[in-house]
């Protein structure tokens, strides 16, 4: 079977099983798995509103996928999108409470570039360790997560709090906030969409056509090789982490100027995590990474749909933890795949190269 | 009460190294099962979700039964079979690690969230259940400071006893241990000399499984009584890091664990002795995560992993 047709099977078997087996999960607690998935389908695509959640919900999503897979690119496991989209949050609240008479022509920009800043800041920090040192980025991204957290926490409880109740942030400037692409009745669409969409185009040109893109890529296919052919590592890590970072700190900074104008604990809400499932799916090429977010954000606007109907929202991350679990043992699919389409002949399943054909 | 007060008072105090040892309890558990799973060569940082499985298995049992060992027991096994999944993509399939262990996080999380309202009927934490009793010795009571500190305390502490010399002993006074460390060092001279490296490895995984899930338990069955949806708060991580200080060694570990608990007590402590706006108390939370990124980055001192430690092992 060709490796281009196994990249694109891999994940979506991977996605229908993780379905069925939550489907008997549903099942197990007494729910009817098949009217939960249509009221999913429903909460997801069904109407206007649906579409503008699940548009709003695509775009950090999207981002954050983008981060992690670009990471993956170069063999770097930055699973701190989540504090990376805090940071960039927090550097564009920061940035965007003091824009009070610029116009947004500038406002915009600069809100954006704060927040991206952020984001590569603190990835930056995980990069230069492990560049320095060897610290596994697994563990220092998941560290600077909570960091990030308690720093927000930190933040709208003391410098930043304003009025009763939920400590949280002001609002940023007016001219700061993105305008809605479209709004039909009570349901606006982002134009914030539209910005992550030309990150993911322009991470896909740096890939492919730039020299970075083929040094990033060098280095996570054989460190010891692109070494040997004259490319820094360490440099490659802490440049790739600083990427990797803006992207979610974008994220971060999309989400404050265009859905809540400002910051308060957790409001990244987990989708840092999110975007290890979505590079999975989507392989880590980013037009793959497109299509991930939106069925990710699909799972995550119609879980609430489901949970009306008294199955709990989340069984989504049960079935995003399946769909990890099996792309990370593609080599299991792999041989599904081959035996099912009389192939593997009796080849035993170890001698199947996994993940490296490309 | 100033800084320094507050800070020598809370040196001066057992109730410090009390807390202090507690705050280790479940760093000590996980980071000496992540000791078993790394020294045979799979790395497993998935500690984070097998705590949170166990400790939810842990309570929702002790909950239907009133059994608060019931609920360890079932709450060890749960952890053992989410181990086992890593495991066996692992070991035959040569799945990255670190992908899959990401995946047992999530599923972790998943199923605690999903089984809390069908069991409880409510969502963030868990009623309050029967809790695994403390052990008071009335001889060590007697004794001034020290008895303040291990007069009553959880039995926890005297099962962490038991796991710190017994995993000692095993993993350095016995064929098996010596088998293990081969396993992790150089899987292929310990193949030849007819060592079953899978069997090993399982062995190694599976027993992080256990011990992990127990250091869930002490948060919810020995500590507080009731299970929380933030637990156990990023203290599998800190486990890996206590386990990287502790140079993958389970005494090593145990000490790393102390200096993080240590870290936490003080937290505590300083939280209860001054009087201080919430804004600092949040900056405070930030130090045991500082601490372990100070330790990961190789800053105290040098360690080595198992040379194997993550690859996986295919015969020819």
């Amino acid at each position: 079977m060709k490796s281009r047709w196994m990249s694109f099977l891999v994940p979506f078997l991977a996605v229908v099983v993780s379905l069925l087996i939550a489907a008997i999960i549903i099942l197990a607690i007494g729910q009817n798995p098949l009217k939960a998935y249509g009221a999913m389908i429903k909460g997801a695509v069904g109407s206007r509103l649906s579409w503008a959640d699940n548009i709003t919900k695509m775009t950090s999503l999207l981002l954050t996928g983008l981060a992690v897979g670009f990471g993956f690119r170069a063999g770097v496991f930055n699973i701190g999108a989540e504090g990376q989209m805090a940071m960039g949050g927090i550097m564009a609240v920061a940035v965007g409470l003091n824009l009070g008479n610029v116009p947004s022509a500038v406002a915009i920009p600069l809100t954006i570039v704060a927040g991206m800043a952020g984001g590569a800041f603190w990835a930056s920090i995980a990069g230069w360790l492990k560049a320095k040192t060897g610290a596994h980025e697994v563990i220092s991204t998941i560290m600077l997560n909570w960091i990030a957290y308690h720093i927000t926490n930190y933040l709208v409880a003391g410098p930043f709090a304003v009025g009763a109740g939920v400590p949280k942030s002001p609002e940023i400037a007016q001219s700061a906030q993105l305008p809605a692409l479209l709004t039909v009745q009570a349901s606006t669409i982002p134009s914030s969409i539209l910005i992550a969409i030309v990150a993911a185009i322009a991470i896909y040109i740096i890939l492919e056509k730039t020299t970075t893109g083929y040094e990033v890529k060098a280095v996570g296919f054989n460190p010891y090789a692109a070494e040997y052919g004259g490319i820094s590592i360490s440099k490659n890590i802490v440049l790739t982490m600083a990427i990797s970072g803006a992207l979610a700190g974008l994220a971060g900074a999309l989400e404050v100027m265009s859905v809540h104008h400002r910051i308060f604990g957790a409001f990244t809400s987990d989708r840092g995590f999110d975007g290890i499932t979505i590079a999975l799916i989507g392989q880590n090429n980013p037009i793959g990474i497109i299509f991930a977010a939106f069925l990710i954000s699909s799972l995550r606007s119609g879980s609430n749909a489901m949970q009306t109907i008294g199955v709990p929202d989340d069984i989504i991350v049960v079935i995003q933890g399946i769909i990890i679990y099996f792309v990370a043992a593609d080599r299991i699919i792999r041989t599904w795949i081959m035996k099912a389409t009389q192939l593997g002949k009796k080849k035993s399943p170890k001698t199947i190269q996994g993940g490296e054909e490309e | 009460m100033n800084w320094f007060e507050a800070i020598f008072t809370a040196f001066a105090s057992p109730l410090f190294y009390k807390l202090t040892i507690l705050s280790a309890l479940p760093l000590i558990f996980a980071g000496i099962g992540g000791v078993y799973s790394e020294i045979t060569g799979v790395t497993n940082i998935a500690l984070e979700g097998i705590m949170k499985l166990g400790a939810f298995i842990g309570v929702a049992v002790t909950f239907l039964t009133g059994n608060p060992w019931i609920g360890l027991i079932l709450g060890m096994i749960g952890g053992l079979i989410l181990a086992f999944f890593h495991a066996y993509v692992s070991i035959e399939w040569a799945a990255n690690q670190i992908v899959s262990a990401t995946a047992l996080i999530l599923i972790a999380q998943g199923f605690t969230g999903f089984l809390m309202k069908p069991i409880f009927g409510q969502e963030g934490q868990t009623d309050f259940v029967a809790k695994i009793p403390t052990v008071k010795i009335e001889a060590i009571q007697n004794i001034p400071f020290i008895g303040e500190i291990f007069g009553e305390i959880s039995s926890f502490f005297y099962i962490a006893i038991v796991v710190i010399i017994g995993s000692w002993f095993l993993l350095y006074k016995t064929p098996l241990g010596l088998r293990m460390r081969s396993v992790g060092e150089n899987p292929r001279a310990a193949d030849t000399l007819g060592v079953n490296v899978k069997a090993i490895r399982y062995f190694g995984v599976l027993m992080s499984g256990v011990l992990a899930a127990l250091g869930g338990m002490y948060l919810a069955l020995g500590d507080i009584g009731q299970f929380q949806e933030q637990m156990p708060a990023g203290k599998g991580f800190i486990a890996l890091a206590a386990m990287i200080l502790g140079n993958w060694n389970p005494i090593g570990t145990m000490w790393a664990a102390l200096l993080f608990g240590a870290a936490e007590a003080m937290n505590i402590q300083l939280q209860t002795l001054m009087v201080l706006p919430s804004e600092i108390k949040a900056l405070l939370n930030l130090l045991p995560f500082v601490l372990t990124i100070i330790v990961v980055g190789g800053f105290v001192g040098r360690t080595r992993a198992p040379a194997a430690d993550g690859v996986p092992y295919e015969k020819e």
